[in-house]
């Protein structure tokens, strides 16, 4: 079976997530994104000609909350999991 | 050749509720950083986000306004790239179906005539955080507490044909959000944002060129100059028939010029998908008319009022709905004085002319309508002179006094006592019978020298009418 995932589209979608991929890893990934839409596939077996397409799994609409403030987190719980803060910021290697 | 430029706006507003879009975090500007968070608007899994129902009554409220068609059903879609200033690697947005498209936007043209601008689409949104770069180590510090605060994009067509229009257009959508009281319009304080498509086409020519986007203007000043540069820049290059990039450039206020960001500019590949957590939206008629019962009065509606009710000039009624705090300033002096042009007069002549001057918006006030009508109503009875009035209202926007213990204070109630002035008539004759005698020679221009010296007498609190009177009587006689 051929590929549908090219090694170009890896880089390309590792240059939209920011990551920098060794040529042994951009290999890795081309063949498990494959064997991922491979599987994938598999929901093209089933007969959905009478089935309208849809975005959603239930009929939900209108889903509202109140326009009303509740307490936000404590600041350290916020920063906890960060892996770089200075205790009021996120600290992140430089942008820009 | 000649060129004219094809503009487009699209204008980011903060809608002003309490809570975020789709968490019950405060809004508030000027938190301490990143005490406005929660797991859904830092974006740790497993949240669920819920809509804010003020959300999309605001948004209606906009729609209504600019005359668009609201969508029956509109939904949410993820917009994916990868910044620092997004926590969740998505922002969640509306883009095959935004609630409100295809309204517009009456404005006045850069030749008096009134223009419209037609609106493509209004969607809501999430805001991203802020990023502050420290300048000698190599980090940038992340504030996420105006994550997830909503905004509204309205999108214009390519209708807008000068500087001038962009930056009377963006005037007009802002005083339309401020007389709705959804966003406040501070461009400066980031709650109003302002990107611009804008190209050259040759003039007269239905086509359009190669567009460039314009980002970072944060006054209606960078506006007009941030296009104005753009347009000569484009001109050159057609002229020396380079090719026109189609790229984003930031304008640059400190040295008055667009750069390009190539290069650093984001790979534009945001693999726009429906947002699975969110229900989709529903909006039925009976939500639309109730919201549309609700809607005050708009720009468009209170100046042709203002002209019919009133009586008012339409120049008048233009300057006074310019901004909706001016509008209510006027009709609340109108309450307690009921002559709209002599009101609107002194508005649009002092009380702007010293606003101006102390470089204060008519929130700020220190003369209360109130306090003004009271001034008109002494004028208007005679009780103080115009040119005293004047001198009052000074010592009112200086002191915050009230007209009437600034007359009381000074005693500068008019004289209109017959025999005060005539005695003060006498006075200047006597002092100046060279004068008398050219005039009754015929010199009828010295009449003013006569009038002037009598209010010089009377420290300008004669009443100019009797003077006048007395003066001509005495003078022929
Ligand atoms: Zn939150």
């Amino acid at each position: 079976m051929d590929s549908k995932i090219t090694r170009n589209e890896v880089r390309h979608v590792a240059l939209l997530a920011r990551l920098e991929l060794s040529q042994s890893e951009e290999e890795l990934m081309t063949g498990q994104m494959n064997t991922i839409l491979e599987y994938m596939g598999k929901l093209n077996e089933l007969d959905t000609k009478e089935v309208e397409a849809t975005t959603h799994a239930i009929e939900l609409r209108n889903v509202f909350r109140e326009d009303r403030v509740v307490p936000s987190l404590d600041r350290k719980d916020s920063l906890a999991n960060a892996p770089g803060a200075d205790g009021v910021n996120f600290v992140v290697p430089r942008v820009l | 050749m000649e060129f004219e430029p094809v503009i487009g706006l699209e204008i980011h507003a903060q809608l002003k509720t309490e809570s975020k879009i789709f968490c019950g975090c405060s809004t508030k500007f000027g938190g301490s950083p990143n005490t406005h968070t929660c797991p859904i608007c830092l974006g740790m899994p497993g949240v669920l986000p819920v809509l804010n129902r003020k959300v999309v009554e605001y948004t209606i409220r906009m729609a209504l306004a600019t005359h668009c068609t609201i969508a029956p059903v509109c939904r949410f879609a993820r917009k994916n790239y990868f910044y620092p200033d997004l926590p969740k690697g998505y922002q969640i947005s509306q883009y095959e179906l935004p609630l409100a498209t295809g309204g517009w936007m009456e404005i006045e043209g850069t030749n008096g005539a009134s223009r419209r601008i037609r609106i493509h689409r209004i969607h809501m949104e999430e805001d991203a955080g802020k990023l502050i770069h420290d300048d000698y180590k190599p980090f940038s510090y992340v504030d996420l507490n105006r994550t997830g605060v909503p905004l509204i994009e309205i999108v214009s067509e390519p209708d807008i044909g000068s500087p001038e229009e962009a930056a009377s257009y963006l005037r007009a959508i802002r005083e339309v959000l401020r007389y709705l009281d959804i966003c406040d319009g501070n461009m400066e304080e980031g709650s109003m944002r302002c990107d611009a498509n804008i190209s050259l086409r040759p003039a007269g020519t239905g086509g359009l060129g190669t567009k460039v986007e314009l980002k970072n203007m944060n006054s209606f000043k960078n506006v007009q100059k941030g296009l104005e540069f753009e347009i000569r820049r484009q001109k050159v290059m057609i002229e020396r028939a380079e090719p026109i990039v189609q790229e984003t450039r930031l304008w640059d206020a400190g040295r008055n010029v667009t750069v390009s960001m190539r290069g650093k500019e984001e790979a534009n590949d945001y693999r726009y998908f429906p947002d699975p957590d969110l229900a989709p939206v529903e909006v039925d008629q009976a939500w639309i008319g109730q919201v549309r019962s609700e809607l005050p009065e708009l720009p468009e509606a209170k100046r042709e009022r203002f002209v019919t009710d009133y009586e008012l000039p339409v120049y008048d009624a233009q300057v006074l709905t310019s901004s909706k705090a001016l509008a209510l300033y006027f009709e609340a002096g109108l309450k307690e004085f009921a002559r709209p042009k002599l009101l609107s007069n002194w508005i649009m002549s002092e009380l702007m002319r010293a606003l101006n001057k102390s470089e204060r918006e008519i929130e700020a006030c220190p003369v209360s309508p109130r306090d003004l009508a009271e001034l008109l109503r002494l004028l208007d009875s005679g009780i103080i002179s115009g040119k005293i009035a004047k001198a009052v209202f000074d010592e009112m926007f200086s002191s915050g006094k009230s007209a009437q213990s600034i007359v009381d204070e000074k005693g500068l109630v008019q004289v209109s006592d017959q025999s005060e002035i005539e005695s003060a008539v006498d006075q200047v004759m006597s002092e100046n019978p060279k004068e008398v005698s050219e005039f009754k020679a015929g010199k009828d221009k010295l009449i003013g020298f006569f009038v002037g010296q009598v209010m010089r007498k009377t420290k300008g609190k004669a009443n100019p009418q009797i003077v006048n009177d007395i003066l001509k009587k005495k003078l022929n006689g």
